[in-house]
């Protein structure tokens, strides 16, 4: 029984060795927290690499911190619990800042903001009104802001499908299984209308902004203690914006402008 | 740090308020569940009878398939089987324009199909174990009144069959149970779905799962207190027949 | 048929990379399993109410509550409880909850309890006469357990212990909810990139059959071996 008692104790020694302090010391690496079923802000390749202008603006602004960034892939509902584990030390995963998020996390200025919008097959001919959508199956990515959206305003009388990546989303889409879908509209129109699979479908209604819902733009998510580097990413996306490097990447990515003041 | 404040600070860190207010989310979960168990179960057991029946031919061309069928299922992961029924239907056109479509592009009748396959492949090796185990008296007894193999089947194996299986049986019952939660990852909203959802809008884990878990828990001792209920019939059946 | 082979370029880092994390998420969970297994069978069969309580509890709870439930409430809770319970004791560090450990620590915990029950049911097997022989000989209790009793309980526990195994490198697949890059959540970022999804989960549908093939291969064996001395057991 002796021996038992021993290897227990060794492993559970090993399982907790990750016991470590806080990090108080100067930030040399940074990881993030990237989607990768996002494009075109973030999509895995072939080799298991994460793509996008969400990474290449986190290597810009890397670089005006002078840290070295790791990207580390992740699904969305589970960002903030992997910010918080630490599995990383940033988010930069499309977050909206809203206040539900706040209560858990800190966020840095807003580096891009796009408006919300549905998107159905061309013709589908669907009024977005509560009688309009009503019986409707709409598709949504779990925990977004998209998702309370809907939640708060259409669950009584449409069919709302939530899926973990917008991915999944667009492929049921596709396959038929929905009427309907929300999402950030820049996102829908580059990582969908405009590819093969999209091309049958459009986006529909009013672009959503509603701050109580949408947020104040996308930000950098953080860990509430660590100040230090909330104060690094806001200098740095300040310094972007001013020596033209973000508009530069923008073009590359987009013909429109993202920043949205 | 005394029980009082410990015992305080845990009553602060459960917000009841969460799944009162989303109780009803959490009933039409209980619906859910309840309802992919029994369907899932009941197209399990038609198709796992005839072919628990069939594994225990000699003959390999009729054992071989069954076999192989039950291999595959049990070698494999459910979450797999139930993604390639749900997102990989949709690949191909011809499916999509088939006429199963209206059928398979129901997120329900998926984990339906999917979970009642997989369940078929474990029943049918509960099934086939009972089968073997027959007493060879009881099958001689029949033949021997000159009983047709279908009526040797359905009037002395099968019961007889059933009855020791009863054990095996309700553990995959629940293992059933358990194994509905995967629907939630097809955009269904089971228990575990609701428990999801609650999650993602409010952040509250422990509120979320563990009023998920309390509510699979009583369906557990639920089912296995019918089990026992059962059972206990049976025997008496066994201790007085009345032929 | 030829589009439904092509991977894409994909395919290195599902079947070799994926299945890594697959295989080691799996052989980690088995060696937590394990030792839960036998505490818990020690336990069980200390005829002492208290733990004998608590190992009952332990065992109903596991095979009650979905493994899903279990693992998405240890993966969004555990750190929260964390950084709740930490500071109350006078703690201040920093404790992390990965995905890999998340998915370790539930399907290892939830094992256990299977374990608990092969584990007990083989120790049971054991015939009294052997164990008071050995105790005759006064062979102390770690002899008697290296000697007498584990190699026994290894034969014994095999088959409901194969059982397990296989059950538990099927759940594996669950750790891809949480967000840890096995092969199952590669396979479903390739689906979405490509549209394939057939495709990429059949690969993993077959990579899983091969390594549960393996596993059979391998508990025959062992089962062969540790029969040894047994033969006239039908087989």
């Amino acid at each position: 029984m002796k021996l038992v008692v021993a290897t227990c104790a060794a492993v559970l020694a090993l399982a907790l060795n990750t016991v470590s302090p806080l990090q108080a010391k100067e930030w040399k690496t940074v990881r993030v927290g990237l989607e990768g079923d996002y494009p075109p802000f973030s999509s895995v390749g072939p080799d298991g690499k994460i793509v996008g202008w969400e990474v290449d603006y986190m290597n810009l602004l890397c670089e005006h911190m002078k840290v070295k960034c790791t990207p580390v892939q992740q699904d969305f509902d589970g960002m903030i619990p992997a910010l918080q584990a630490p599995k990383f030390d940033a988010i930069m995963a499309s977050m909206s800042i809203t206040d539900v998020r706040k209560k858990q996390i800190a966020f840095s200025v807003s580096y891009y903001n796009t408006p919300t919008r549905f998107v159905a097959k061309k013709g589908a001919n669907i009024e977005i009104s509560p009688a309009g959508l009503k019986g409707k199956k709409i598709g949504v990515q779990r925990s977004t802001i998209q998702d309370n959206y809907l939640t708060d305003n259409y669950a009584s009388v449409a069919e709302i499908v939530r899926y973990g990546s917008q991915d999944d989303m667009f492929l049921d889409l596709v396959a038929g299984r929905l009427d309907l879908g929300l999402g950030d509209s820049l996102q829908i129109s580059d990582g969908f209308i405009k590819t093969d699979r999209g091309k049958d479908f459009e986006m529909i209604g009013p672009n959503l902004t509603d701050s109580k819902w949408f947020g104040d733009g996308v930000g950098v998510g953080l860990r509430k203690q660590d100040d230090d580097l909330k104060k690094m990413f806001d200098t740095a996306i300040a310094e972007t914006l001013k020596d033209g490097s973000y508009q530069a990447l923008e073009k590359k990515y987009f013909d429109i402008d993202i920043y949205g003041g | 740090m005394d029980g009082g404040t410990l015992q305080a600070s845990i009553l602060q860190f459960f917000d009841y308020q969460v799944i009162i207010d989303n109780w009803q989310l959490y009933l039409s979960g209980v619906f859910v569940t309840l309802q992919l168990t029994a369907l899932s179960l009941i197209l399990g057991f038609v198709l796992a009878v005839p072919m628990s029946i069939m594994l225990t031919s000699r003959k390999p061309w009729v054992w071989m398939p069954v076999w192989l069928y039950v291999y595959c299922f049990r070698g494999t992961p459910l979450l797999i089987q139930l993604f390639l029924l749900y997102y990989g239907a949709g690949q191909f056109a011809f499916i999509r324009e088939g006429f199963l479509w209206p059928f398979l592009r129901e997120a329900w009748f998926c984990a339906i199909i999917a979970m009642g396959l997989n369940t078929a492949a474990y029943q049918a090796e509960i099934f086939r174990g009972a089968i073997a185990t027959t007493p060879r008296g009881e099958i001689e007894a029949a033949r021997a009144f000159g009983m047709s193999p279908f009526r040797l089947y359905s009037r002395i194996i099968l019961p007889s069959s059933f009855r020791r299986a009863l054990p095996a049986y309700v553990n995959e019952v629940i293992f059933s149970l358990q194994s509905t939660s995967l629907a939630s990852l097809v955009t269904l909203i089971d228990i575990t779905g609701a428990a999801r959802i609650v999650n993602s809008r409010y952040y509250t884990p422990y509120e979320a799962f563990l009023s998920a878990a309390v509510l699979y828990l009583v369906i557990t001792f639920v089912i296995i207190w019918l089990a026992g209920g059962l059972e206990r019939r049976w025997n008496v059946h066994l201790a007085r027949p009345t032929s | 048929m030829g589009s439904l082979i092509d991977l894409k370029g994909y395919g290195w880092s599902i079947l070799v990379e994926g299945t890594a994390l697959t295989v080691e998420v799996a052989l980690a969970s088995l060696a937590l399993s394990v030792i839960l297994g036998i505490l818990g069978a020690a336990a069980k069969l200390s005829g002492r109410r208290v733990l004998m309580g608590i190992a009952t509890f332990y065992t109903t709870l596991i095979r009650s509550v979905p493994d899903l439930v279990l693992m998405l409430l240890l993966f969004f809770g555990g750190q929260t409880l964390i950084n709740w319970a930490a500071p109350k004791f006078g703690y201040e560090d920093y404790i992390d909850i990965d995905p890999f450990m998340a998915g370790v620590l539930v399907i290892g915990f939830m094992f256990g309890a299977y374990m608990t029950e092969s584990f007990r049911g083989a120790l049971i097997a054991i015939p009294r006469g052997q164990i008071e022989a050995a105790r005759a000989y006064g062979m102390s209790p770690l002899l008697l357990f290296r000697r007498i009793t584990l190699p026994q309980m290894i034969r014994l526990a095999l088959p409901s212990f194969g059982n397990n195994w296989m059950v538990l490198l099927k759940t594996t697949a669950l750790v891809s909810v949480i967000g840890l890059d096995d092969m199952v959540h590669r396979a479903g970022s390739a689906a979405g990139a490509t549209r394939q999804p057939f495709t990429f989960y059949l690969v993993v549908a077959v990579d899983y059959l091969v390594l549960t093939t393996i596993s059979v291969l391998v508990l025959n064996w062992l089962a062969r071996r540790y029969d040894r001395g047994y033969a006239r057991r039908s087989p």
